[in-house]
């Protein structure tokens, strides 16, 4: 190895980043965490929009975090806490109608519906299981197998036989189709279906109607079978979550350093008989820190861009370019001087995940606009007010609303500098129809569209799964054949973000099994 | 609407001359244009390179135009020999590679001016080097249907060619390229080629190429210059030990099954591999399998006896299969049966008892040979006339 300070040097203490750091820390390694914000979390972060007004500034609530890598890292210990849990999803008509999800039950529906969801719930819960199971391994190699990978096949095979004749055939019948053919065939209450397909859509670019949306259902369910009856909030916002994993990571003995912005992964000269590997990182400043092993947290695309095509062969580049990152995902933070009140509902509502989108073809509808570089006229919309549970986040009395705006697309054709003021007004409009009202109350408000995420949080694309969860790049291929198991084409480089299997949500796996390979001494060959 | 018995193939620049000079009609395709596989006796046309002159019509062969301030970089990431040495006014043989190290063509690079290159291969290969060219400030053009091209090849080729008024030719060194004014135009000429003898490649814009093709046949008439088709070509390149694509190798992003493409050192073109120049597409790869050892050997073999090998088995002393023949002929100039083989590691070593089996036909009685089989060091074929600068006059 190099007589450097650091034995590794992770890229980005996004929760990926630093779950990395924390294992590899504890077994044994001298670790930096380079930073390029102020503050540890990456897209998992709270900030200021407005005096006084604080918000989770990407993802919002928590749903997937992966019990044991919090466990692992004693991340409760280390000062997270939640507001609240196991919260309640509304789904909202225009109408004003509602579909209630609690504790794994339904209202607002027919008794047929209700039945036939319990049994959707039944049957996906064993599926997410077995997603599960797989998500929390390495995804085996399919070429030039070694035992293990035989072992891990001949294991997913299993978990899939196990489900019995009956599921595991319905299985393999939905897991690469549409969720809007699955719900249409289950469900009679289009309000329910669209809460179903928001569940597949959300963060995605993609409709209800498009390929394999059952499977990016079953990705936001995976842990569903852990125990959460719904998502969480946390205490602080989610940049405590940020702080937390910071803290494990530091408590295991990583060193954690902000306002250092990677810019270039350094490589050995090339000799004659030898394969480039990783040397060092440089920072915007110029500093260049060497280490032998270099794990990125940050997308495929920026982690590849920093080693630069000429150090790579042509056809992983080709793959590189061509994952698929486009975000289409706003985030809208309004501060306000009251609780709104939606329509048709209940004082309840408030605290409760709100999904705006009355059916299928509202959201198909919304989603087709964005195809062709537009931003949707009727945006649809999952809602948080973190206040009804956090009031630490605004000043007295005063609330914030927070919500993921589909569908923006981060190549909006008019670009974002003419469209930002236009979809704000459409998202409050959409917002007024439901919560009549609401308008009088903003005295702020923000709209982070997906370039502003790529500037803020170093995401290219601003996608917050780092890149499509679409079948052609999950599981076995997520994000590209060649660095499918962490390890990468560059020896000594590896990465560890939610471009990576099992691939994005606050899950903190990718970052686990980053470590192992990293300690494991794996290489993409 | 013409009726589909007819083979609907492009003309070349030359068609109209092609066409007045094949007369036995053996046509084949090549990338879509209409070739001759022979113009009147393959034997013939043989031995014009070997003993006057050949004269064949490449233009249906893949040409790129590569420029832009990358270029040179760009080429160095895909090419495995060391572009940068490749100096304005030469030509190099070059293969490439995909990330696994496996052989997607060879081809012969041309250094046209500073920062300009032409690239001619066998495949169409566009969508491969654009991907390369992802990130580089580079500019690639297929310019295959715009550039007429013949080769002329043979010892009387040169003489040939300055009765055609290419004065100094005779001072262009192998893989060097020279210029001449010709028909209002300009004409480059290159001293390369596939048939291991001395021989030039000409390359002109279309509307001059029938032009060309008179002048040149004028000027060589009393030098025994002919056409060539593709057969005589193939006999040519197996006695000069060339491989080809497509038969001696299968280029990769053609290959279907894991595993079956091979290595520039498994086609015997390791020379052709620069580690030391950084990094190009499959260096990672290469070097793997330099540390662990190559699958294959590429070896050119001396069969005994006058049968062609061709797609023989070779066998070892207990007739266990150790390779097969890649392409094979009776080579009438060098006085040998030859073949070109691939092998599994570690056959062919000089020492090593290697047999050919073989099987022919004589009037319905099929005859199956073990024939022995010496694995040459070098090409049967290479006359110090390839090399000699200037050639001799004729």
């Amino acid at each position: 190895m190099t007589d450097a300070a650091f034995d590794v040097v992770v890229i980005g203490a996004g929760h990926n980043g630093l779950a990395c750091a924390s294992y590899l820390a504890r077994g044994g390694r001298k670790v930096l965490v380079l930073e390029a914000a102020d503050r540890p979390g990456g897209l998992a972060a709270t900030r200021e929009f407005a005096a006084g007004f604080r918000v989770s500034a990407a993802a919002h609530l928590l749903t997937m975090l992966d019990a044991g890598v919090a466990r692992d890292l004693g991340l409760e210990g280390h000062g997270l806490e939640f507001a609240a849990r196991n919260l309640k999803t509304v789904a909202l008509a225009d109408n004003g109608e509602r579909v209630v999800f609690e504790d794994g039950a339904i209202g607002g529906v027919s008794a047929k519906d209700q039945a036939a969801f319990a049994e959707f719930r039944r049957q996906n819960r064993r599926f997410a299981k077995v997603l599960a199971g797989f998500c929390s391994r390495p995804s085996p190699r399919l070429v030039d197998r070694r035992k293990s990978d035989t072992l891990a096949l001949a294991r997913l095979a299993w978990d899939v036989r196990s489900l019995g004749r009956a599921d595991m055939r319905e299985l393999l019948r939905v897991g690469a189709i549409n969720i809007y053919d699955v719900a249409q065939e289950k469900f009679e209450s289009a309000l329910l279906k669209a809460a179903v397909s928001m569940d597949a859509v959300l963060g995605s670019h993609m409709g209800p109607r498009s390929p394999n949306t059952v499977y990016s259902y079953l990705h936001r369910h995976m842990n569903d079978d852990a125990g959460a009856a719904g998502p969480a909030v946390v205490k602080g916002g989610m940049g405590a979550l940020g702080e937390a994993f910071a803290a494990a990571a530091e408590a295991a003995g990583a060193e954690v350093r902000y306002g250092s912005r990677a810019v270039r992964i350094d490589l050995s000269e090339p000799s004659s008989n030898e394969a480039c590997r990783a040397a060092g990182v440089t920072l915007a400043d110029g500093t260049r820190i060497e280490t032998g092993l270099v794990v990125s947290n940050a997308d495929l695309k920026t982690t590849f861009r920093m080693v630069g095509p000429l150090n790579l062969d042509a056809g992983f580049v080709r793959r590189v370019h061509s994952f698929r990152a486009r975000g289409v995902t706003a985030k809208l933070h309004l501060a306000l001087d009251g609780l709104p009140e939606f329509h048709g509902g209940d004082a309840g509502d408030a605290g409760a995940r709100l999904l705006l989108a009355s059916s299928m073809d509202d959201i198909e509808s919304a989603f087709d606009h964005a195809k062709y570089g537009r931003f949707s006229p009727v945006p649809v919309m999952e809602i948080s007010i973190p206040t009804v549970y956090d009031a630490s986040l605004a000043p007295d009395g005063k609330q914030v609303l927070s919500a993921l705006v589909q569908y923006a697309p981060y190549d909006l054709k008019e670009g974002w500098d003419a469209g930002r003021e236009t979809f704000k007004a459409i998202c409050l409009q959409r917002l007024e129809a439901v919560a009549p009202g609401i308008g009088e109350s903003v005295r702020a408000s923000e709209l982070l569209t997906p370039p502003d995420l790529e500037a803020e949080f170093g995401v290219r694309g601003g996608h917050w799964h780092h890149g499509e969860i679409a079948l052609d790049q999950a599981l076995f291929t997520r994000p590209v054949p060649g660095a499918n198991r962490y390890a990468t084409p560059v020896r000594g480089l590896y990465l560890c973000g939610a471009s990576s299997h099992p691939g994005g949500g606050i899950l903190g796996l990718a970052g686990r099994n980053a470590a192992r390979a990293v300690l494991a001494g794996e290489d993409s060959g | 609407m013409k009726p589909h018995s007819e083979v609907r193939l492009l003309d070349t620049p030359f068609g109209s001359r092609v066409r007045d000079a094949c007369e036995v009609h053996q046509w084949e395709d090549w990338k879509g244009y209409l070739t001759a596989a022979a113009y009147e006796d393959v034997e013939l046309e043989y031995f014009a390179v070997r003993n006057a002159t050949g004269v064949f019509d490449l233009s249906p062969m893949t040409k790129y135009r590569i420029t832009g301030p990358d270029a040179q970089a760009f080429l160095n990431r895909v090419m495995t020999r060391n572009v940068r040495r490749l100096a304005p006014g030469r030509v190099g043989y070059t293969v490439w590679c995909n990330d696994a190290g496996m052989v997607l063509d060879d081809g012969t690079l041309f250094h046209l001016a500073e920062g300009e290159y032409r690239l001619c291969a066998q495949e169409r290969c566009l969508d491969w080097l654009q991907w390369s060219a992802l990130g580089l400030d580079v500019a690639i053009a297929d310019e295959t249907a715009d550039v007429a091209a013949l080769a002329v090849q043979g010892p009387t080729s040169c003489a040939t060619l300055r009765a055609m008024g290419l004065d100094g030719l005779e001072r262009l060194k192998p893989f060097g390229i020279a210029r001449f004014p010709f028909d209002g135009g300009e004409l480059l000429v290159s001293r390369t080629g596939f048939t291991g003898d001395l021989g030039y490649e000409l390359w002109m814009a279309p509307d001059h190429a029938e032009a060309l093709w008179d002048s040149l046949f004028d000027a060589g008439r009393d030098r025994l210059i002919r056409p060539m088709g593709t057969a005589a070509l193939e006999l040519a390149r197996i006695e000069a030990g060339f491989i080809q694509a497509g038969v001696d190798f299968v280029p990769a992003e053609q290959v279907l099954r894991h595993g079956r493409g091979r290595s520039p050192f498994e086609l015997g073109l390791g020379w052709l591999v620069d580690f030391g120049k950084g990094h190009f597409t499959g260096r990672n790869a290469l070097l793997k399998e330099k540390e662990n050892g190559s699958r294959y050997r590429f070896v050119r073999l001396d069969v005994d006896g006058n049968k062609p090998a061709e797609e023989s088995f070779i066998l070892d002393k207990s007739a266990n299969v150790v390779g097969h023949v890649t392409s094979a002929a009776w080579c009438a100039s060098a006085k040998r049966n030859l073949a070109l083989a691939s092998l599994e590691m570690p056959w062919g070593r000089p020492e090593d008892d290697l047999f050919a089996e073989i099987y022919y036909s004589r009037e319905q009685r099929w005859t199956r040979l073990e024939t022995r089989c010496t694995v040459m060091r070098g090409p049967a074929w290479d006359p110090p006339r390839r090399r000699q600068t200037p050639p001799a006059d004729f």
